[in-house]
């Protein structure tokens, strides 16, 4: 158990630093619309998204229906349907965790679990949930601090949430030294541009993915034949 | 607005959110029988999600106006090449978000 948090923690710090900050401003957002700490606590604890908890503060403010609730939760979370593709030969004979694993695929933990290798030695099972277990871990607290504590916080933050973008731009990079084709990364770029330029920034992602897996299944004959990887993926140890 | 208001759109988004997550699990993940096409989307789509959610980290950043999207494109151009270069995760990342901090507070 020890031993495995050792091994993974230095890969969700990063997200620590993300998931604080990001949650801290969740918090204190709930908390100025006259929901404490502990809606802060159940929130994160349940709903575990945070662009759409982001969303949620608004809604409440406005006394939405459920049904607008809904709807707009099921749009901006879109994109989470296309996540567990990815999942569902790694998470097989995760067992009982399985539930958890499905509930906890975040963007971040998406990405660390799809970009960084299992540690040699680690079963796959405990790196997927020790990952999933800490990123929640991270963005309760930070939802609970901002609730409780965040207009004391005595150093200027500004900026902080640039650790996303960063995280998912060197992941990027782990891709494209992992896998042979670059053509999806490129892809991924060239489509999403394309879909801020025309849907605007507020609508790109459900064009942007609907458009990406029809292009990437018209590629098929293309990318499906020599998947394997390039180089070895790295050892532990060259990361932090 | 009550609590009883607040509960149910927790709720609401909790069960909206996990039915969207568990998905792919409800309708592929059969064993031998999940169709190959969704075992090779599931293997193409990360790279092209990471690069798709660069591009959705920085939508609203405005081009035409401010700072024209400069702090951003030359921090997300350091961890890359910081990255491509050293390949350490805390090194690319912290370095890249201490300078967008050190910029966009000084701007």
């Amino acid at each position: 158990m020890k031993h495995i948090i050792k091994q993974v923690f230095p890969k969700t710090v990063p997200v620590l630093a993300g998931y604080l900050s990001l949650g801290i401003a969740f918090g204190l957002l709930l908390q100025s619309i006259g929901y404490g700490p502990g809606w802060a606590f159940i929130m994160s604890l349940l709903v575990y998204a945070g662009s759409a908890q982001f969303l949620a503060v608004e809604l409440l403010a406005a006394g939405s229906t459920l049904l607008q609730v809904a709807l707009l939760t099921f749009l901006i979370n879109f994109r989470h349907l296309f996540y567990g593709l990815s999942m569902i030969e790694r998470y097989r004979g995760t067992g009982i965790r399985k539930a958890y694993l499905i509930f906890g695929l975040t963007d971040e933990t998406y990405a660390l679990l799809t970009g960084f290798k299992v540690p040699e030695g680690m079963r796959d099972r405990d790196f997927y949930f020790a990952i999933t277990i800490m990123h929640h871990c991270y963005w309760i607290c930070g939802s609970v601090i901002g609730a409780a504590a965040g207009s004391v916080i005595p150093f200027d933050t500004t900026g902080i949430d640039f650790v996303m973008t960063a995280l998912f731009a060197i992941l990027v990079v782990e891709q494209w030294k992992t896998n042979s084709k670059h053509l999806p990364a490129i892809l991924g770029f060239a489509i999403t541009i394309g879909a801020l330029i025309i849907f605007g920034a507020d609508n790109l992602l459900i064009p942007t993915l609907i458009v990406l897996s029809f292009a990437l299944l018209c590629l098929r004959p293309v990318l499906d034949k020599s998947e394997e990887t390039k180089e070895k993926p790295e050892k532990e140890g060259a990361h932090g | 607005m009550g609590d009883r208001y607040i509960i149910m759109v927790c709720a609401v988004m909790a069960i909206v959110t996990l039915l969207l997550r568990a998905m792919p699990f409800i309708l592929f993940d059969h064993g031998d029988r999940t169709p190959k096409w969704i075992l090779y989307l599931g293997k193409v789509l990360p790279p092209a999600i990471m690069s798709m959610l660069v591009v959705f980290c920085l939508r609203n950043v405005d081009f035409l106006g401010g700072s024209h999207g400069i702090p951003e494109l030359i921090c997300v151009g350091v961890a890359m090449a910081l990255h491509a270069w050293k390949r350490n995760t805390l090194l690319s990342i912290g370095i890249s978000t201490v300078l967008y901090m050190i910029i966009v507070q000084n701007l």
